[in-house]
């Protein structure tokens, strides 16, 4: 699941859980001593986004790279001023998380040659079959199809980080194992991993190939 | 696979409404209500409906104004900036006698403001926001599933009674994501022979229109129209009461609000402090009687809001000011933390009640 290409390029259809799934990969990544950056490239939602964890960021010794208007009142999709360190700092492991859909990826149109000349990259498609318009593989692979055309990068795997939220028991991920295998076949790509909640990861340990645990931020005042 | 799904509020709204027989949709982008349009731009051309982004939200709302006269269902969205450019048509549909949907996915104000969650229309929706004697039904949902099954009554309660209704939510709602079930009863039909629909020469044609030229005849139709708000106000105010069986202090708090104040007072029963809640459902027609019953029980109230106090002004009304209502807010796009309303709630188990 952590492989050793230096760029990872999360995308997906909005609101799967890109964010949640960059913030734990990272945090793993400098867990085993890595030099690592995160990239918050998201210029679609100006909402729960990485840069909600640059204390957690700060405190583990990563790098974030964020456009310093996130979070602010200034609603423009706006890029960060250090976003060529992406490709150009090769000293640091990557890990972008990409804004919604194929509006959201056309932000690595301008990174693609840098990235492909580099040729040191991983580009996941992160689903959530509990999401309503990506319930079904033709649906998902349709939104796959149109992310991969505006980034100009062809997608390596997929990510199934299926859940309910807070709802989300082991059997609910169970279910949707079928759903994301069939999905990266379709695709031709491995399913790299199946994330789940930390607390339930036991639970579906030995039942789900390349389990991944999540730690998720629970500190909402509502 | 669960029969739920995990939704956006804002896209909650969107598949309620599509649910509900919405098959029309007219707006214009504005942050933070964005994914509905998005989600009805996607989803109205495969299910045989209309998503048009108008040119302006006047022009957007006039649109629904065309719609609801031939008795579709129909809604738009947007956000506080947003209802004020369609004040004018929410006046001319009262005017008019028109059912339709309007959804305010409210940010921080006045003026262009900014982006973060508010809850200052609260005035703007109550009192109408446009010009002229007039109510819109105003629902206010605190939860992902309370967005869509709110979408759908007010879709019911509008045909039902001839009128706008209002869904006021705000950014934090619109943006959090919950599970969601979308199972909702089919809806209720109701008969419209006002619509203008075509006469086929077999009756009078209808007419849809809010100018009367006569001021005798302007007046009837006003005082009709009261009759019928007065009947709404009896009979379909929507509250939750919590805990409030033994409060000593009540705190009211709706939408976004409630949820915050819910955790506060959890910790404040915690210590031992006698407090409960009545949330509003219905911010028009407010919900009169619960207050006026907890006035006679409790030693004070405590408004919780996301703006300078604006719902605090009914529970004044309500209450006939018999005890103290005191304030506890944020403004500017930013919530009111829950250590903010326990230590409000400690200070009103302090003083007793008194100011």
């Amino acid at each position: 699941m952590l492989h050793n290409k230096r760029l990872t390029l999360l995308c997906g259809h909005y609101g799967t859980g890109k964010t949640n799934v960059a913030v734990n990969l990272a945090l793993a990544l400098k867990a085993r001593g890595e030099a690592v950056t995160v990239a918050d490239l998201d210029i679609v939602n100006p909402y729960f986004r990485t840069m909600d964890s640059a204390d957690a960021f700060e405190h583990a010794g990563i790098r974030l790279i964020c456009s310093r208007f996130a979070n602010s009142n200034v609603d423009i999709p706006s890029l960060p001023p250090d976003l060529y360190a992406i490709t150009d700092d090769r000293e640091t492991r990557m890990v972008l998380d990409i804004g919604g859909d194929d509006s959201g990826a056309t932000v690595l149109g301008r990174l693609a040659p840098a990235i492909l000349a580099e040729d040191s990259f991983e580009m996941w498609m992160v689903v959530n079959q509990y999401r309503p318009l990506t319930r079904d593989v033709p649906s998902t692979l349709e939104v796959m199809g149109e992310i991969a055309a505006a980034a100009g990068l062809p997608f390596t795997g997929v990510v199934n980080n299926s859940n309910l939220g807070a709802e989300t028991t082991a059997d609910h991920v169970l279910a949707t194992v079928e759903y994301a295998e069939a999905v990266a076949k379709a695709a031709g790509v491995p399913l790299v991993m199946t994330t789940v909640d930390r607390r339930l990861a036991a639970e579906l340990e030995g039942k789900v190939p390349n389990l991944f645990p999540l730690t998720l931020q629970d500190n909402k005042p509502f | 696979m669960a029969d739920k799904v995990l939704m956006k509020g804002n896209e909650a709204i969107a598949e309620a409404a599509i649910c509900a027989g919405c098959r029309h949709y007219f707006g214009y982008p504005i942050t933070p209500q964005t994914e509905i349009a998005a989600y009805m731009a996607k989803k109205m051309p495969k299910i045989g409906g209309c998503f048009l982004q108008a040119e302006s939200e006047v022009a957007a709302i006039n649109m629904v104004y065309g719609v609801a006269a031939t008795g579709k269902r129909v809604m738009t969205s947007s956000s506080s900036p947003g209802i004020s450019l369609k004040a004018e048509g929410l006046s001319y549909m009262a005017g008019a006698d028109l059912p339709a949907l309007i959804v305010n996915v409210q940010r921080g104000g006045p003026g262009l403001g900014g982006i973060q969650p508010s809850q200052s229309d609260y005035f703007q929706a109550t009192r109408g926001g446009g010009h002229g004697d007039y109510r819109m039904l105003v629902l206010a949902p605190a939860s992902v599933q309370e967005m869509a099954s709110l979408t759908v009554k007010g879709f019911d309660l509008a045909d039902k009674y001839r009128m706008t209704a209002m869904i006021l939510a705000d950014g934090t709602m619109g943006q959090m994501m919950e599970p969601v079930s979308l199972d909702f009863p089919e809806a209720e039909k109701v008969e419209k022979p006002w619509a203008t629909t075509g006469t086929d020469m077999a009756r009078e044609h209808n007419i849809v229109n809010s100018l009367f030229l006569q001021p005798d005849e302007l007046e009837r139709v006003n005082f009709e129209r009261y009759e019928r708000y007065a009947y709404i106000e009896a009979n379909e105010t929507m509250y939750e009461e919590y805990l409030m069986e033994d409060a000593e202090i009540c705190v009211a708090a709706f939408g976004i609000a409630s949820r915050v104040a819910k955790n506060a007072i959890n910790e404040a029963r915690k210590q031992g402090i006698k407090v409960g809640m009545i949330r509003p459902i219905t911010l028009w027609p407010f919900p009169v009687a619960p207050f006026a019953a907890a006035a006679d029980k409790v030693k004070s109230f405590i408004s919780v809001e996301l703006s300078m106090g604006q719902m605090i002004e009914d529970i004044k009304l309500a209450t006939s000011c018999k005890k103290p209502v005191t304030l506890c807010n944020r403004a500017g796009g930013i919530i009111p933390s829950p250590e903010q309303v326990l230590e409000a709630i400690q200070k009103a188990a302090k003083n007793g009640g008194a100011e």
